[in-house]
C-alpha cells in the first residue's frame, strides 16, 4: 500500500516542483524518490495484507510485479533525462504523467476488487493516452493518441459492461467474492455471469494487444515518442497481463474451462499475426511492435496454464522480455535521433561506428529472439514446458515454429548493423544511455545463467 | 572436476582476449589452445582409471523447472573432446600470416565456439546439451557473417536459420520427454533407462534426426552448406568442416539411437538410404565443381554420409568405424580447407581451372597437399582407409546393394580429388606470372602435423577403438 501512495505522491510532487521553478531536479528526485519506493515494496514481501475493505490486496505476487514495474520506471526515468534534455518547458508535465502511469499499473498488480481494476486500468491508460499523442507537432503522434484513445475507450466499455453484468449475476465486485460463487452455484451460473466473463477477457486481450484485437497496437507504436514506446512496450504489457494472469487464476478460476478453447485460439493467432507480420516491417518501432504482439502470444500460453499456478513463468519471461526491449530501445533512441528516421535502415553500419552499441543491441536481439545464454531462452523453455503439461500440444508446436520464424526478423537487425556501408549520421552516447543499456545486457545474461531465485520466486 | 576445467580454460580465454590488442590476441589465443590441449592429453592419460563416467559433475540448476547439469566423459566424448581441443591450436596457428581485421573479437570468438564444443560432448543432460549446442551456432555466426566473403549477409543468414530451425525442432522433442518422465529429468541416463513409448518414438525420432541432419548435413537438408563453407572464412570452415559437423553424428550416437531406439529402429532403412543418396549425389556434384572449396564441400557431405550410414547400419562395425572417420575426417577437412586457402591467398585464383605448376615454385607444399590428399581418398595406411573401410563393411552387413552405391564415395572421391590436384599443382603453370612462395613456418607446423597424424591414425588407429568400444558395445544392448 506504501508503494501504492508514494508513488502517488512522487508525481503530484514532479508538479509541485515545477510551481518552485527547479525543473534540473524532477528527474533525479523521481530517480531517487522510486528507488526509495522500491527498497519500501520490498519490505511488503511476505505480509499478504488487505486494505479499504479488501479493495486492494498485497500479497508476494503484488509486490513481485511491482518490484519489476518499479525497476522498469526507473531505467526509463535515467533515459529521460536526456530524452527531454531539449524539451525542459514541458518536462514536469511528461515526468507526472509517467509516474501516473506507474501508479495505475500498481494498482492493476494489487486490485482484488473489480472496481479497482477498472481504476488502475484507466488510470493507465488515459494517462498513456495524453503521452502518445505527446509530440504535439508531430501528425503521426497525434495520430497515435487519438487512434489510442478511441480504441481503448472502446475496451473500456467493454470491461466496464461486463464487470456491470459480473455484478448482477454474483452480486459481487470482490474477485474472492466472485469465485465463491462460480463454486457455490456450479450447476446454474447465470448466462449473465459468462457474457460479462468474456467481455472482461476482451478487454483484457486488447489490453495485452493480442490478436484480433492487435490493430491499434503498431500505430500506436509507431507514432508515439521513441521513450513512450519503451515504456509501453515494457511495463504496460507487464502490467496488463499480470492483471490478466490475476483474473484468470483467482476470480475466473472454476468457469476457465469455458474460454479456455477462446483464449487457445488467440494464442495461436497471436503467435501467427505477430511473427508474420513482423517479417514486412522496415520501420523498427513497428517491428517491436509486432515483436510485442508475438510476445504477447508466448505469453498468452501462460494465461492458458494459469490454473497451475504459473506466475513464476509470467514474472520471469516479463523481467527477461523488458530487459532486452529496454536495451534495444537504449540503443535505439540516440542512432533515431542521429539519423532523423526510425528505419531499420538507420541502424546501417553501426557496427563501425559504435561498436559497443552495436554489440549490446545484438545481445538484445539475440535475447528477443530466445536464444542461449539469455534470460529470454529460459523463460520460453519454462513456458513450452508449462503448456506441453496442460496438453497443448499442437498450440506449443506453433509456438515453436514461431520462435523460428522470429530469428529472421531479430536477425535482419544485427544485418543491417553489421552487413551494411555506414551512414554519416555521428551517433552520440551519452553516459545515461549505456548506463541503462549495459544494466540491462548483464541482468539478462545473469538471470539466463543464474534463473533459480527469479523462477521460483513464489 | 576436470570436466569443468576444460570448460573454463576457453571460456575465460575468449573473455580475457576481448581485452587484447593486434598480434597479442593471436598469441594469447594459441597460448590458451594450447594449455587446452595440455589438459585433454592430461585427461586422457587418466581417463582409463576413472570408470565409464569419469569425471562427473553433477548440480541443481533450477527446482521448478527441473534443470540439471551433469557433465561427465565417456570414451565417445573423450575422443571428440581430442579431436576439439587438437584442431584448435593448429586452427589458430593458420591464421598467423594472414591479415585479419579485429582479432581480439575473432579470437575471443573462436575460443568461445571451442567452449561451446567442448560443452556439447561433455553434456549428459538433455537441456544443457541443448544449450551448448545453439551456443556454439552463435560465434560461428558471427565468425563467417563478419569476416566472410561475398553475399555473407544472405548465406549466413540461411545457415543461421535453418540450423537454428532443426534445434527448435529438438528442443520441441526434449520438452516431450521432459514432460512424458517421471521425475522430469532430461538426464541423460535415465532418459536411456526409461524410453517413451513407442508410439511417440516415430515422429520423435523425425525431430531429433532433422536437427541432426541439418547440421552433418545429411541430403537434402544439406543446402545451407556449400555456400556457408565457400563463403565463410577459412578458419571459419574449418570450425564449421572439422569439429561442427561432427556434433550432428556424435548426437546420433549420443541421443538419437539410446533414446528412441525404436524410432531408429523404425525408420533406420530411411536414414541409411538418405545416407547413401547423399554420398552418391554429393560425389557426383563435386566432380562438377569448378571452384575449389566448392569440391572440398561436397566432398565433405559424401564422407559424412559415410559416416551417418555406417551409424545407422546399427552395428559395432559402424559405430567404432564413424568414430574413427569422425576424427580422421576432422584432421582431413582441416587440411584440405587450408590447402585450398594457402592456394587461394597467394595466387588469388579459387577455380580448379587455370592453375598448374604449383608444384615447381613450392614441392613442400605440394607434397603435404598430396599426403592429406591420399588421406581424404582413403588410401591403406593412411587414417582414412581404417574408418571408410569399417564404415563400408557395416553398410554391407546391412544391405548388400547400398554398400555398392556408398563404396562409390572411394572412387568417385579419388577421381574429383586427384584430378583437382593434378590440374592445380602438376604439370606447367598457364599462368607466366604466377608468383608462389613455398611454406611459412607456421603454415609448415600445421600441415606437418596433420601429415604426421594421418599417418600415424593410419597405422595405428587403436587408441581411439579401445576408447570407445565399451560405449557402443553398450550402445548395441
Amino acid at each position: 500500500m506504501n508503494t501504492l501512495i508514494y508513488t502517488s505522491i512522487l508525481g503530484f510532487l514532479c508538479m509541485v516542483l515545477e510551481i518552485f521553478n527547479v525543473r534540473k531536479l524532477i528527474v533525479p528526485v523521481l530517480v531517487l524518490g522510486l528507488a526509495v519506493i522500491f527498497g519500501l515494496n520490498l519490505a511488503d514481501w511476505n505480509s499478504n495484507q488487505s486494505f479499504f475493505n479488501n479493495m486492494v490486496r498485497i500479497d508476494n505476487f503484488s509486490v513481485a510485479f511491482s518490484g519489476l514495474a518499479i525497476f522498469v520506471t526507473l531505467l526509463v526515468f535515467i533515459l529521460a533525462t536526456d530524452y527531454y534534455a531539449a524539451d525542459q518547458n514541458h518536462i514536469s508535465d511528461y515526468m507526472a504523467i509517467l509516474t501516473f502511469i506507474l501508479v495505475g499499473a500498481l494498482m492493476m498488480f494489487n486490485y482484488a476488487n473489480l472496481t479497482m481494476l477498472f481504476l488502475g486500468i484507466e488510470t493507465l491508460s488515459i494517462a498513456l493516452y495524453v503521452m502518445a499523442g505527446s509530440k504535439r507537432f508531430d501528425i503521426r503522434s497525434n495520430e497515435a493518441g487519438f487512434k489510442y484513445f478511441l480504441m481503448g475507450s472502446f475496451a473500456s466499455g467493454f470491461l466496464l459492461f461486463g464487470i456491470a453484468l459480473i455484478y448482477g449475476a454474483s452480486g459481487s465486485f470482490d474477485l474472492g467474492k466472485i469465485a465463491d460463487y462460480t463454486i457455490q452455484n456450479q450447476q446454474n451460473i447465470s448466462p449473465l455471469f459468462y457474457t460479462g466473463m468474456f467481455l472482461v477477457v476482451f478487454a483484457m486481450l486488447f489490453k495485452v494487444s493480442a490478436a484480433p484485437f492487435h490493430f491499434w497496437a503498431p500505430d500506436v507504436y509507431h507514432g508515439s515518442p521513441a521513450l513512450v514506446t519503451a515504456y509501453m512496450s515494457t511495463l504496460v504489457k507487464i502490467a496488463a497481463f499480470a492483471a490478466f494472469y490475476k483474473l484468470m487464476s483467482t476470480t475466473f478460476f472454476y468457469t476457465f474451462e469455458k474460454v479456455a478453447p477462446m483464449l487457445n485460439v488467440v494464442a495461436i493467432i497471436t503467435l501467427a499475426v505477430g511473427n508474420l507480420m513482423a517479417l514486412a516491417q522496415t520501420n523498427f518501432k513497428r517491428l517491436l511492435a509486432y515483436s510485442g504482439i508475438s510476445h504477447a502470444g508466448y505469453l498468452m500460453l501462460i494465461i492458458l496454464t494459469a490454473k497451475n499456478q504459473t506466475a513464476g513463468a509470467l514474472f520471469y519471461y516479463s523481467l527477461a522480455y523488458s530487459l532486452s526491449t529496454l536495451a534495444a530501445f537504449a540503443v535505439a533512441i540516440p542512432v533515431f535521433s542521429a539519423t532523423k528516421s526510425e528505419d531499420i535502415n538507420s541502424f546501417n553500419g553501426l557496427a563501425k561506428k559504435n561498436p559497443m552499441q552495436a554489440a549490446a543491441l545484438s545481445m538484445a536481439m539475440i535475447g528477443l529472439a530466445g536464444i542461449p545464454p539469455f534470460a529470454g531462452f529460459l523463460g520460453k523453455y519454462y513456458i513450452f514446458t508449462e503448456a506441453l503439461q496442460s496438453d497443448y500440444f499442437y498450440t506449443t508446436l506453433i509456438a515453436i515454429v514461431a520462435s523460428m520464424i522470429g530469428v529472421y526478423y531479430y536477425f535482419k537487425v544485427i544485418l543491417a548493423m553489421y552487413g551494411q556501408a555506414a551512414n554519416e549520421a555521428k551517433v552520440e552516447q551519452s553516459f545515461n544511455y549505456n548506463l541503462v543499456l549495459w544494466i540491462c545486457i548483464v541482468l539478462s545474461i545473469l538471470f539466463g545463467i543464474l534463473p533459480g531465485p527469479i523462477l521460483n520466486i513464489f | 572436476m576436470l570436466s569443468l576445467t576444460l570448460l573454463s580454460i576457453p571460456l575465460i580465454a575468449s573473455i580475457l582476449l576481448l581485452f587484447s590488442r593486434g598480434n597479442l590476441s593471436r598469441n594469447l589465443a594459441l597460448v590458451f589452445t594450447i594449455a587446452q590441449l595440455i589438459f585433454t592429453a592430461y585427461a586422457y592419460t587418466v581417463f582409463k582409471n576413472e570408470g565409464s563416467q569419469a569425471f562427473e559433475f553433477l548440480a541443481s540448476w533450477s527446482v521448478k523447472p527441473v534443470l540439471n547439469i551433469h557433465f561427465a566423459m565417456d570414451g565417445m566424448s573423450l575422443v571428440m573432446i581430442m579431436l576439439t581441443n587438437l584442431l584448435l591450436p593448429l586452427i589458430v596457428l593458420s591464421g598467423y600470416n594472414r591479415e585479419i581485421e579485429r582479432p581480439h573479437i575473432f579470437y575471443s570468438l573462436m575460443l568461445f565456439m571451442q567452449f561451446a564444443l567442448n560443452g556439447v560432448f561433455i553434456s549428459f543432460d538433455g537441456f544443457i546439451y541443448y544449450i551448448f549446442w545453439e551456443l556454439a551456432l552463435i560465434p560461428i555466426y558471427f565468425i563467417a557473417f563478419n569476416w566472410g566473403g561475398e553475399n555473407r549477409a544472405k548465406v549466413t543468414l540461411k545457415f543461421f536459420i535453418y540450423t537454428l530451425a532443426g534445434s527448435l525442432l529438438m528442443l520441441f522433442a526434449f520438452l516431450f520427454l521432459y514432460n512424458g518422465s517421471p521425475a522430469h529429468s532430461l538426464d541423460w541416463v535415465s532418459l536411456t533407462n526409461n524410453p517413451a513409448c513407442s508410439c511417440n518414438q516415430t515422429w520423435l525420432f523425425w525431430l531429433f534426426f532433422i536437427a541432426f541432419a541439418i547440421k552433418i548435413p545429411i541430403i537434402p537438408f544439406h543446402t545451407w552448406q556449400p555456400d556457408t563453407y565457400t563463403t565463410a572464412p577459412t578458419q571459419g570452415t574449418m570450425l564449421l568442416s572439422g569439429i561442427m559437423l561432427k556434433m550432428g553424428t556424435y548426437s546420433l550416437l549420443r541421443w538419437l539411437i539410446p533414446i528412441v531406439p525404436a524410432g531408429v529402429a523404425e525408420w533406420q532403412y530411411v536414414a541409411i538410404t538418405l545416407s547413401v543418396i547423399g554420398i552418391v549425389y554429393a560425389s557426383v556434384i563435386a566432380i562438377m565443381q569448378k571452384d575449389l572449396k566448392r569440391l572440398l564441400a561436397y566432398s565433405s557431405i559424401a564422407h559424412v554420409g559415410l559416416i551417418s550410414a555406417g551409424i545407422f547400419a546399427l552395428n559395432l562395425t559402424g559405430f567404432q568405424g564413424s568414430m574413427v572417420q569422425m576424427f580422421a575426417h576432422g584432421i582431413n577437412v582441416v587440411g584440405l580447407f587450408y590447402c585450398a586457402d594457402i592456394i587461394m591467398n597467394r595466387t588469388k585464383h579459387g577455380e580448379i581451372e587455370g592453375l598448374g605448376g604449383i608444384r615447381l615454385l613450392a614441392p613442400q607444399f605440394a607434397t603435404w597437399f598430396m599426403i592429406i590428399i591420399l588421406g581424404s581418398v582413403a588410401l591403406p595406411l593412411t587414417n582414412g582407409f581404417v574408418g571408410e573401410f569399417m564404415l563400408l563393411f557395416s553398410v554391407y552387413q546391412y544391405n548388400t546393394w547400398l554398400s555398392v552405391f556408398a563404396g562409390l564415395t572411394i572412387i568417385l572421391g579419388a577421381v574429383y580429388m586427384l584430378r583437382m590436384y593434378q590440374k592445380m599443382v602438376l604439370g606447367s603453370a598457364l599462368k607466366e606470372s604466377l608468383v608462389f612462395p613455398d611454406l611459412y613456418w607456421n603454415e609448415k607446423i600445421v600441415l606437418v602435423t596433420i601429415g604426421i597424424l594421418i599417418f600415424v591414425m593410419g597405422v595405428f588407429p587403436a587408441p581411439i577403438m579401445e576408447l570407445t568400444e565399451p560405449v557402443l558395445k553398450n550402445l548395441i544392448k
